[in-house]
């Protein structure tokens, strides 16, 4: 049996065992319901774990060390010539196999022994049924593919029997211990709590898939390049350095990119600091609640709409107009260029600024605003000397969030920033940023052995570590803060 | 004396610098003005944030709302036996190979009275309709053969040049040198359209069809489909594991080093730029566990770890503002700690957490750098059947065609826009409705 059937006809095993746990507490606790230490719905838990859980652990630690091992077999099996050639052409051989395999699996025993006997009978044989081979295969393709087919039978077959006992054994442990007596809730809680645990730490294994993933393919791209001419770098042109080549200096240069990923997002808050700032002021200061209560959701809409439909108002209607614009004031501005990307991205990190800022000014408390009141001083005088000095670190935070954002921004810059790597200080010029390279390494046709791919994940992980300690930072700024006045 | 006079000097003093602050009526009015010039930037910043929003949004509209519709014409068309199938062997073979265009433009060319034997009329004439007919009829009578010899009248559309001139997007005004249509063609366009024969019709095909060059024959088809597969694998995951985590954190864990961990981790993690998971999930699930690309399970996947952290967030909350004397009553009548987590504490905070998992959605339904990581920007003509099969969705759909140099596809990338956003608004709007309906202020 497949896999998944399996792990199917486990599952309806602890529905069975589940229902028949139900009935035997029930019958136990007839006349006697007080004595019993759980209610029978425990009990069935109880026996219906037993049943199914051990198994559906040993299958699939058995499902993700299966593939490695048969691989191996089948591999020792090939030719001699096969196996001394490249780690390329071993994975295309084995890929041959795998689909011969598939193919001699509905042959019947006249078709196979023909195929066997005459390779360009087996490539007819095996198009036939719906699968194509490059290349006839040999005598040794279908007898490794044979080997195949039954290592797999055997595992399959073995995986089935492993399960049916364990699940059965299981169930009898369990239905011998259901007893007035057995504490069925605390086990079955156990499980519950456990399985709880599990799923907080998946969280876990993100981060420490994102670290490692993105670490390996990156130590792999140092390998190729020197580190310090990717940090140092000022020319970014990965098409012309070969995989391999020693000539590789200064062609991967993160400089241009990093120039253009900070220029974009300074550009961004300084559209989006004084909008945000002000906004935020006045929903907290001024504004009554009513219309408050209308106004932020409206301008956190700015935050929940999709970056790419930001990217294509960049396109086509803040490019175009600055570039309208520019020309009327006899200025060449690019359709797209540092200005175009920035304000879009400015826009859309508003409500990032002012629902944080908001809510950092509403936390100042009121008696810091009555004592400047009661000196004297105009409510604009008591926001701009009291409210905002003691609010400060907060804001630098919630600025320093929607910098990182910026900075990890992608579908905006990738529309509206351009593709060249220009290091440049006229915002009418297009530049590049990290993101926006990273699309470009990684879409289209992919070799995960030349530095043009890897330098992506070089890419990502500088990425990750500059939005992370930013984070870190902003993060503990706002918490200091908030600590003050609680 | 002296006393007095001291007494006065500084009573006077007083008196001028109490002045200076409150009495001075040019410093007053000076406060005054600073004042409301104070509160008007803050209007001033309100207004400009939310006439963005109002910019962005007429853009688009502008831009897209004629993407819902497509100009067609009514043909008597004739499914010449001759033509179809000279053998007359009716195989679907000899269907395939027809040239189906021709029907139409016979059809066309009775209607105009077109000469067919004059080249530079025909080539016309032949301009007026799409170029994506063939398949139209093809089609149909691949369905019924049976039609073969009969006429028939049909609804085909019409050329991306006559679909922008009736949506006013070419100027008639022009010379005719500078315009895509020429007088002849504008004159026989006046004509259909007076006899009613050509109109806008309101265009299904844009969530029918699948990827095509042709931007009059581009739909959705695929990238809605795609989308619905992600979203699908994202509830089935994110909610059962985020929801579960979250219980975990609220209610069971002790407080020690690991949950420490695992609480910076998922609140740096909401923070880590979308594009990274493109990454994670192209190393891990595409190079490391070999699950096809350009799938949609590899997307929801993907798209599942991106969304975790806000479900998890959203349900902690939820799970907190239920009082601590609801658990305290559970378990002062003897429930197990597990039994009033699942009896009490979950139903309480249940609308809590349907509001985040849909924020969560709405945030998975517009991520798109990610998907660009794991090969779902693919042109994809077959709609996908099951998670399996290569697609696209919707913000990467919209990617693609903002990035296709044809006039016509930036009407397809608006409309697309206009479809995603209102997907996303239904979806703020029962969040809103839930929120109102279901919150309780304990």
């Amino acid at each position: 049996m497949s896999l998944s059937s399996l792990l199917l006809s486990l599952s309806g095993a602890g529905l069975i065992a589940f229902f028949i746990g139900f009935l035997r507490a029930k019958i136990m606790a007839r006349g006697k319901e007080r004595s019993v230490h759980s209610r029978p719905g425990y009990h069935a838990g109880f026996l219906a774990l037993w049943t199914s859980l051990p198994a559906i652990i040993v299958l699939l630690i058995w499902a993700a060390v299966e593939p490695r091992f048969i691989d191996r077999e089948v591999q020792s099996s090939l030719s001699a010539q096969v196996l001394q050639g490249s780690e390329a052409q071993i994975g295309l051989t084995m890929g041959v196999v795998r689909s011969v395999a598939a193919g001699i699996k509905t042959f019947s025993r006249e078709e196979l022994e023909a195929a066997k006997a005459n390779p360009q009978e087996a490539q007819r044989l095996l198009s036939q049924k719906g699968i194509i081979v490059a290349s006839a295969p040999g005598r040794a393709i279908i007898d490794s593919a044979e080997l195949l087919n039954e290592l797999n039978a055997k595992s399959s077959l073995a995986k089935t029997y492993t399960a049916a006992i364990l699940a059965l054994l299981g169930f009898v442990i369990a239905f011998i211990r259901i007893s007035p007596n057995l504490r069925a809730r605390n086990s079955v809680e156990r499980v519950v709590v456990a399985g709880l645990m599990v799923a907080s730490s998946v969280a876990i294994l993100t981060t420490a898939g994102i670290v490692l993933s993105v670490l390996f393919q990156s130590l792999d791209f140092f390998n190729r390049v020197s580190i310090i001419d990717f940090l140092t770098g000022t020319v970014w042109d990965p098409r012309f350095a070969d995989a391999g080549s020693g000539s590789t200096e200064g062609q991967f240069g993160l400089v241009p990119l990093m120039w253009g990923t900070l220029y974009i997002s300074f550009v961004a808050l300084v559209v989006a600091v004084p909008i945000g700032l002000f906004a935020a002021i006045y929903m907290s200061e001024y504004a009554h609640p009513k219309v408050r209560a209308t106004v932020k959701p409206l301008l956190e809409m700015l935050a929940g709409i999709p970056t790419i439909v930001y990217g294509f108002f960049a396109v086509i209607t803040v490019g175009p107009f600055l570039n309208f614009i520019g020309s009327k004031a006899g200025l060449v501005i690019q359709p797209t260029s540092v200005l175009t990307a920035g304000i879009v991205m400015g826009i859309m990190i508003i409500p990032f600024v002012s629902s944080l800022s908001d809510d950092i000014i509403s936390a100042v408390p009121l008696a810091l605003r009555e004592g400047s009141y009661g000196l004297g001083a105009t409510q604009s005088e008591t926001i701009k000397r009291v409210v905002l000095p003691a609010a400060l670190p907060g804001i630098v935070g919630a600025i320093l969030l929607a910098a990182s954002r910026a900075i990890g921004e992608t579908m905006i810059v990738v529309l509206a920033a351009g593709i060249a790597a220009n290091l440049t200080l006229n915002p009418f010029e297009s530049v590049t940023t990290i993101t926006v390279k990273i699309v470009s390494q990684l879409t289209g046709d992919l070799e995960f052995n030349t530095p043009q791919t890897l330098v992506a994940f070089a890419l990502g992980l500088t990425l990750f570590v500059l939005t992370l300690g930013l984070n870190v930072y902003a993060l503990y700024i706002v918490r200091k803060y908030r600590e003050q006045y609680e | 004396m002296s006393v007095l006079a001291d007494e006065s000097s500084v009573t006077g003093l007083a008196a001028v610098s109490a002045e200076s602050r409150f009495d001075n009526p040019a410093l007053m009015r000076r406060r005054r003005r600073a004042e409301v010039r104070f509160q008007l930037y803050g209007l001033l910043a309100i207004a400009l944030g939310l006439s963005c929003l109002v910019i962005l949004f007429t853009s688009i509209i502008g831009n897209g709302w004629t993407a819902f519709f497509q100009t067609s014409i009514e043909l008597p068309i004739t499914f010449d036996a001759q033509e179809i199938d000279p053998d007359g062997t009716r195989k679907p073979s000899a269907f395939a190979s027809a040239n189906y265009q021709k029907l139409a433009y016979t059809a066309l060319y009775k209607i105009l009275g077109v000469d067919p034997s004059i080249r530079p009329q025909r080539t016309a004439a032949n301009a007026l309709l799409s170029r994506e007919i063939d398949s139209q009829l093809r089609e149909m009578v691949t369905a019924d053969p049976s039609i073969i010899g009969s006429t028939k009248k049909v609804w085909v559309l019409a050329s991306g040049n006559a679909d922008a001139l009736l949506k006013g997007k070419i100027d008639r005004k022009l010379p005719q040198e500078n315009r895509q249509i020429s007088d002849q063609q504008l004159a026989w366009i006046d004509q259909l359209t007076g006899s009613g024969i050509m109109k806008k019709l309101f265009n299904t095909g844009l969530f029918t069809n699948t990827a095509s060059s042709q931007p009059e024959t581009a739909g959705l088809a695929v990238a809605l489909l795609g989308s619905f597969y992600i979203m699908l694998i994202v509830v089935l995951l994110s909610v059962p594991l985020g929801v579960a985590a979250a219980i975990y954190l609220e209610e069971f864990a002790p407080r020690n080093r690991f949950t420490d961990l695992i609480e910076v981790n998922i609140n740096n993690l909401a923070a880590v730029p979308s594009i990274v998971f493109g990454l994670l999930g192209l190393a891990v699930f595409i190079n490391f566990a070999g699950l096809p690309r350009s799938a949609s399970l590899v997307g929801g996947l993907v798209l599942t770890l991106r969304t975790l952290p806000t479900v998890i967030i959203a349900t902690r909350a939820a799970i907190s503002a239920v009082p601590p004397s609801i658990r305290e009553a559970a378990l002062g009548v003897g429930a197990s700690k597990v039994q009033t987590v699942f009896h009490h504490v979950l139903p309480l905070s249940l609308p809590g957490i349907i509001t985040g998992t849909i924020l969560g959605l709405i945030q998975a339904l517009g991520e798109t750098a990610p998907l660009l990581m794991i090969g779902m920007v693919a042109f994809v003509v077959d709609v996908p059947s099951s998670p399996l099969d290569p697609a696209t969705a919707l913000p990467v759909q919209i990617y693609m065609w903002a990035t296709e140099a044809e006039r016509g596809f930036v009407e397809k990338t608006a409309g697309a826009t206009i479809v995603l956003l209102m997907i996303l608004a239904v979806m703020n709007i029962i969040t809103m409705v839930l929120r109102k309906r279901y919150e309780r202020k304990w």
